[in-house]
C-alpha cells in the first residue's frame, strides 16, 4: 500500500496524463521508451535503415531458404555451360565449372552471413567488456587484459588466425572463434579509452556519490554510452569479417569446395577476371550490398538511441 | 552548541603534476560541521575547496588526517563498510549539465540511488517515490520520461537535488549548486535548499565563491586560501569584521549591482593566486598581503581562538580595520 | 558628444533547425558610442551573445544573419565579402570570450600568438612587431612580460590568459572591443582587476561592448546599458537610471533578484516561471506570462520601445 501523500500524487499524475494538453506542452513531454516505440520511431524517421532492415531480412530467409529457392544444386556442374555469362537459363551465369552463381551465392549467404555477423558479436562482446573492465579498474586488471591485447595486436591479423586455425582445425564455428580472437583487440582498445573519458564524467562521479555499486555503474553508465562508437565498430567489422573468411578459406583453412561462401566465390573468380567478370562481381555486389545495408541500420540505431535526437 | 555531525582533523590531500612534483590541494584542513546548521565554504578556484568538499564525503581518501562521522572514525574504512555510511553523506554538483548520464530518463535519474538502497518494494511504490521526490524540488511530474537534456539549467539541477534527497541524507554537499545559473534561477534554487532543510533537518555543507551567496544561506562561514583555511566564524561576525586580510579583499571584490558603489583602487588585491605547486612558505598568502612581514613569510599562522571565532593570521585586523572605504563597499 | 563607434539597426539574426526558425535576436538596434562601455545584459539564452556574433560575422550555420544593418564607423558591414570581413576582424573589431583557455592555441607560445595576431593585419618588421608586443602585454598588466612571453598557455592562470586575451585583441588598436562575459570563468579578485583594465581601456580611445548576465559587472564600468529578453531588447538607459529607475517589469526582477541576496530576508527574490522556448513564443510580450502587472492588451500584441521618463531611456512594456 502507499501512503496517503504518495497515492495523491500518483493519481494527480495519472490525471494529468488523460487530460488533454495544450500543443506547447504536449511536444515537450515523453513518453516511457520501450523496444516497440524505438522501432515505431525509427520506422516513422529513418526510412532508410527500415529499407536497410528489409534488405538484411531477405538475405537472412534466402540464405534460409536455400536449398528451396535455389535453381539447381549446390555442386550440380552443367560442363557445356561453362562460364556462361548471365542470361536466361542462369540468371547469374556460371562458373569455371559450370556451376550455377546465384544457386552458389544463395548457399555462400549462409557462411557468409555468418561469418559477418556471429564473430563479430562475440569480438565485439568479449572486447567491450573486457575493454570498459580495463578502463574503469585499472591498476593491474588494466595491465593485463591490455598486454595481451597488445599481443594480440602485434601479430599480422592474417598470420595470427592461420595460426589459431591450424590448432582449432577446420570447421565453421572455428572460424568464428577465430575471427573473434583476432578482433576483440581492437574494440577492447577503443572501448578502453572511451571508458577512460566516460569515468571521468561527473554522473559517474555522482553514481558514486549515491553509493551505486562498481559492476551496476558498468553496465548502467559506461557500456551504455559507449553505444553509438560500438555500433559504428559493428558495422566496420562486419565486412572486415566476411573478407577475412575469404582469405581464411582461399589459404585452404576455412571453408572447403566444393562448399561455397561469398568471399571464396570473389577469390576463385579472380583469375577469370578479364573473360568472365560476373564471377567476381556477382558475390562482390552482395558483399557490398549486406555491407551497406549494416551501415546505414547501424546509423539509424544509433539516432534512435541518442537520447539528444529524441523530441 | 548541538551534534557535531562531521569532524575533519588535519585533512591533508596532494596530487602528483608530474615530473615528481604536487599540487598540494589541501593542507592541514581541520573543522566541525554541526547538525542542522549550514557551514558556508568559501574560496576562489583551485584553493582545494571541492577537493575538501570531496574528502568530507569520503570521495577522495585524504593523504592524512582523520574523517569523524558522528565522532566514529570513518578514514580508514574500507569502500564497502562505509557503504552503510554512505547514504547519510550526499552531494550535489555544480555542473547540472555534467552529472546527469544523458542515456537515463528522469525517472531512471532519481530512481537510481532508490533502487541501489532497496527502498521500494515493488514497481508503482517507486514511480510514486520518484514523483513524489520530483514534487519537492519543483519538477512537473509530467516531465517523468524526458531527458536530462530537454530540461533547463535551472530544472536540471533540481533534478540533482532530487536524487541527493532521494537517498535521505542527513549531510548534503553542495558544491557550487547555482554558480553555473542565471541570478533569478539561482535564487529559485537557494530558497529550494533553504525549504528543504527546514523542512526535513538537513545539513549543509555549501562551497562557493559567491560572498553573497555563502552570506544568504550560512550560518556559519569558513574562509579558504590555496589549500589553507583563514578564518572560520558566524556568518555575520565574519561579514561585519573580517579578521583575516584575505577575507577583508574577497569582500572588497564583490560587484554590487549598483552603479553609485564602484570599486576603489585602493581596495583591490593585485596580483595573481600563487602556484598551489609551489605554494608560498609561511603564510601562503603573504605574497599578496599588504600586511605581510618577515615573520609572515617564514612562520605558517595556525588557527586559534580570536574572540570566539578562529583566524590564521599572524597580523589580524582589528574591528573596524584599516582598509580604507571598505565599510562602504560591503553592503548597500 | 563623439559619434557612434557601432549602430545597428532592426538587426535579426535566427537559426533554420528542423524544428523551425528559433529568432535569436530580433529587431535588435544598439548604438557604442565612441569611447564609452556599453552593456548588454540578460540571462543565458537571450540572444546577447548571438547579437555580438552577428557583429563579427561569426554566426555558424545553422545560424543566419537575416536583415538588419551593422554599421561600423558609418559603413555597412553586414554583406561584405568574407575576405573584408577578416580584414577587418582583429584589426577594427576585435572580440574576447569567456573562456580564455578554449580560445588560446594551447601548442604556441603566447608571445607568438600575440604578435601574430599584430602581423596579420599590419606590415611591420618582425623586430618591430615583437617590441609592440612586449609593450602590449606589460600595458595588459603583465608583468615581466619578455619573460611570460615565452610561456604557452596552461603555464598561466585564468587571470593572466584572459589578459593575454585582450592583449591579442588589442594588438592593433581597435575601435571596437566586444568582450563576452570577459570575466564569468575568473575568481572574484581577478575579475575585479580585469574589469578595471578594460576601464582603462576605454579611457585610451576604444569603444567597448560588454555582454555580461552579471549585473554587479554592469553596474561596475558601463556607461549604457541594453537589457534583452528572449532575443528582443526590452529596455535601454544609461547606467545610473537603469538601476535606479528600471522602467520593463523584466529589468525590476532582476534587479530585485539581485539585490535581494543583499538584504536580509529569507526568501530570496525570484521571476516566477521560466524563460520562454524560442520556438514557442507566446503571442504578444514575450514577457507577458511572468509578469505582474500584464494586461489584456499585453498578451495581445507586442509592445513597442517608448520612453520612460528620462532622455534615451526606453522600454518595451505599455506601462510607461
Amino acid at each position: 500500500m502507499l501512503p496517503n501523500r504518495s497515492r495523491k500524487i500518483v493519481e494527480e499524475y495519472e490525471k494529468s496524463l488523460k487530460r488533454p494538453m495544450d500543443e506547447n506542452l504536449k511536444s515537450q513531454i515523453g513518453e516511457e521508451e520501450t523496444f516497440l516505440t524505438l522501432m515505431k520511431r525509427m520506422v516513422r524517421e529513418n526510412k532508410l535503415a527500415v529499407f536497410s532492415a528489409v534488405v538484411i531480412l531477405l538475405f537472412i530467409i534466402a540464405a534460409v531458404l536455400a536449398p528451396v529457392i535455389s535453381p539447381y544444386g549446390l555442386s550440380e556442374m552443367d560442363l557445356r555451360n561453362r562460364l556462361s555469362p548471365p542470361g536466361a537459363g542462369h540468371l547469374f551465369g556460371t562458373d569455371e565449372a559450370g556451376r550455377d552463381i546465384l544457386t552458389r551465392l544463395l548457399y555462400g549467404s549462409r557462411v557468409s552471413l555468418l561469418t559477418g555477423v556471429v564473430p563479430t558479436i562475440l569480438s565485439m562482446l568479449l572486447g567491450a567488456v573486457l575493454g570498459v573492465v580495463s578502463g574503469f579498474y585499472g591498476r593491474w586488471i588494466d595491465a593485463v587484459i591490455m598486454r595481451i591485447a597488445d599481443i594480440t595486436l602485434a601479430f599480422p591479423s592474417m598470420l595470427l588466425a592461420m595460426v589459431i586455425m591450424y590448432i582449432l582445425g577446420d570447421g565453421l564455428i572455428n572460424v568464428f572463434l577465430t575471427l573473434a580472437l583476432v578482433n576483440w583487440a581492437s574494440v577492447a582498445r577503443i572501448v578502453r579509452s572511451q571508458t577512460l573519458q566516460l569515468k571521468e564524467t561527473e554522473y559517474v562521479e555522482a553514481a558514486r556519490v549515491i553509493g551505486v555499486p562498481k559492476r551496476k555503474i558498468v553496465f548502467r553508465h559506461l557500456l551504455p554510452n559507449c553505444l553509438p562508437t560500438l555500433i559504428v565498430l559493428f558495422t566496420l567489422n562486419v565486412p572486415s569479417a566476411i573478407l577475412t573468411e575469404s582469405s581464411l578459406s582461399f589459404l585452404g583453412l576455412g571453408i572447403q569446395p566444393p562448399d561455397a561462401s561469398w568471399g571464396l566465390m570473389v577469390n576463385s573468380g579472380r583469375q577469370f577476371l578479364y573473360n568472365a567478370p560476373w564471377l567476381s562481381l556477382v558475390p562482390g555486389i552482395a558483399i557490398m550490398v549486406i555491407v551497406l545495408a549494416f551501415n546505414f541500420l547501424g546509423d539509424g540505431l544509433r539516432d534512435v538511441l541518442d537520447p539528444y535526437q529524441k523530441k | 552548541m548541538s551534534e557535531i555531525l562531521l569532524e575533519a582533523k588535519g585533512l591533508t590531500k596532494a596530487f602528483p603534476a608530474g615530473r615528481g612534483r604536487k599540487v598540494h590541494a589541501v593542507t592541514d584542513v581541520s573543522l566541525k560541521v554541526y547538525k542542522g546548521e549550514t557551514l558556508g565554504l568559501v574560496g576562489e578556484s583551485g584553493c582545494g575547496k571541492s577537493t575538501l568538499g570531496r574528502m568530507m564525503i569520503r570521495l577522495l581518501a585524504p593523504d592524512s588526517g582523520r574523517l569523524l562521522l558522528k565522532g566514529g572514525d570513518v578514514t580508514g574504512m574500507s569502500d564497502r563498510d562505509f557503504l552503510r555510511h554512505r547514504r547519510q553523506l550526499q552531494l550535489i554538483f555544480q555542473d547540472p549539465y555534467a552529472s546527469l548520464d544523458p542515456r537515463l530518463t528522469v525517472r531512471e535519474l532519481i530512481a537510481e540511488p532508490l533502487r541501489t538502497w532497496n527502498v521500494c518494494r515493488s514497481r508503482d511504490e517507486m514511480t510514486a517515490r520518484v514523483l513524489e521526490l520530483m514534487e519537492d524540488v519543483g519538477v512537473p511530474g509530467e516531465f517523468l520520461y524526458r531527458y536530462p537534456h530537454q530540461f533547463s539549467g535551472g530544472q536540471r539541477q533540481r533534478i540533482g537535488i532530487a536524487r541527493a534527497l532521494a537517498a535521505d541524507p542527513e549531510l548534503i554537499v553542495c558544491d557550487e549548486p547555482v554558480s553555473a545559473l542565471d541570478v533569478p534561477v539561482q535564487n529559485q534554487i537557494l530558497n529550494l535548499l533553504s525549504g528543504l532543510q527546514k523542512a526535513r533537518g538537513l545539513t549543509y555543507l555549501f562551497i562557493s565563491h559567491d560572498l553573497s551567496v555563502v552570506r544568504h544561506i550560512s550560518d556559519r562561514v569558513c574562509i579558504m586560501f590555496l589549500g589553507m583555511l583563514c578564518e572560520i566564524g558566524e556568518t555575520e561576525e565574519i561579514f561585519s569584521s573580517p579578521l583575516h586580510p584575505y577575507t577583508r579583499f574577497l569582500m572588497n571584490a564583490i560587484l554590487l549591482p549598483d552603479p553609485h558603489h564602484r570599486h576603489e583602487e585602493d581596495t583591490l588585491l593585485s596580483g595573481e593566486i600563487p602556484s598551489a605547486v609551489n605554494p608560498p612558505p609561511g603564510c601562503r598568502f603573504h605574497t599578496r598581503c599588504p600586511y605581510a612581514t618577515d615573520r609572515c613569510r617564514s612562520e605558517v599562522p595556525v588557527m586559534r581562538d580570536m574572540g570566539g571565532r578562529m583566524a590564521a593570521c599572524h597580523h589580524p585586523l582589528g574591528h573596524g580595520a584599516d582598509l580604507r572605504s571598505s565599510e562602504e563597499a560591503r553592503t548597500s | 558628444m563623439g559619434s557612434n563607434t557601432l549602430e545597428i539597426r532592426q538587426l535579426n539574426t535566427s537559426f533554420l533547425t528542423q524544428k523551425g526558425e528559433v529568432r535569436a535576436v530580433m529587431d535588435v538596434s544598439l548604438d557604442v558610442p565612441e569611447g564609452k562601455i556599453t552593456g548588454i545584459v540578460g540571462e543565458s539564452g537571450c540572444g546577447k551573445s548571438v547579437t555580438a556574433k552577428s557583429v563579427m560575422g561569426l554566426v555558424k550555420y545553422p545560424g543566419k544573419v537575416m536583415s538588419g544593418e551593422i554599421l561600423l564607423d558609418g559603413r555597412d558591414i553586414r554583406d561584405i565579402p568574407e575576405k573584408e570581413k577578416c580584414a577587418l576582424r582583429g584589426s577594427e573589431v576585435s572580440m574576447i570570450f569567456q573562456e580564455p583557455m578554449t580560445s588560446l592555441n594551447p601548442v604556441i607560445r603566447i608571445g607568438k600568438q600575440v604578435e601574430e595576431a599584430l602581423l596579420l593585419h599590419k606590415d611591420i618588421p618582425k623586430e618591430q612587431a615583437r617590441i609592440r608586443t612586449v609593450e602590449m602585454l606589460e600595458s595588459v598588466g603583465i608583468s615581466d612580460a619578455g619573460n611570460r612571453m615565452r610561456c604557452y598557455p596552461h603555464q598561466l592562470s585564468g587571470g593572466l590568459r584572459q589578459r593575454v586575451m585582450i592583449a591579442m585583441a588589442m594588438i592593433c588598436r581597435p575601435k571596437l572591443l566586444i568582450a563576452d562575459e570577459p570575466t564569468t570563468a575568473l575568481d572574484v579578485t581577478v575579475e575585479a582587476q580585469i574589469l578595471r583594465l578594460m576601464k582603462k581601456l576605454c579611457s585610451g580611445g576604444t569603444s567597448i561592448l560588454l555582454i555580461s548576465h552579471n549585473l554587479g559587472v554592469i553596474a561596475q564600468i558601463c556607461d549604457y546599458v541594453y537589457v534583452m529578453y528572449a532575443g528582443r531588447i526590452v529596455e535601454c538607459a544609461d547606467t545610473v537610471t537603469l538601476f535606479d529607475h528600471p522602467a520593463h517589469p523584466y529589468t525590476m526582477g532582476l534587479l530585485r533578484a539581485a539585490t535581494s541576496l543583499r538584504q536580509d530576508t529569507e526568501i530570496l527574490e525570484t521571476i516566477p516561471g521560466v524563460v520562454p522556448n524560442l520556438l514557442h513564443l507566446p503571442k504578444g510580450c514575450s514577457f507577458a506570462p511572468r509578469c505582474g502587472s500584464c494586461g489584456d492588451r499585453c498578451r495581445g500584441e507586442m509592445p513597442l520601445m517608448y520612453e520612460a521618463g528620462e532622455e534615451g531611456h526606453m522600454a518595451r512594456c505599455f506601462m510607461c
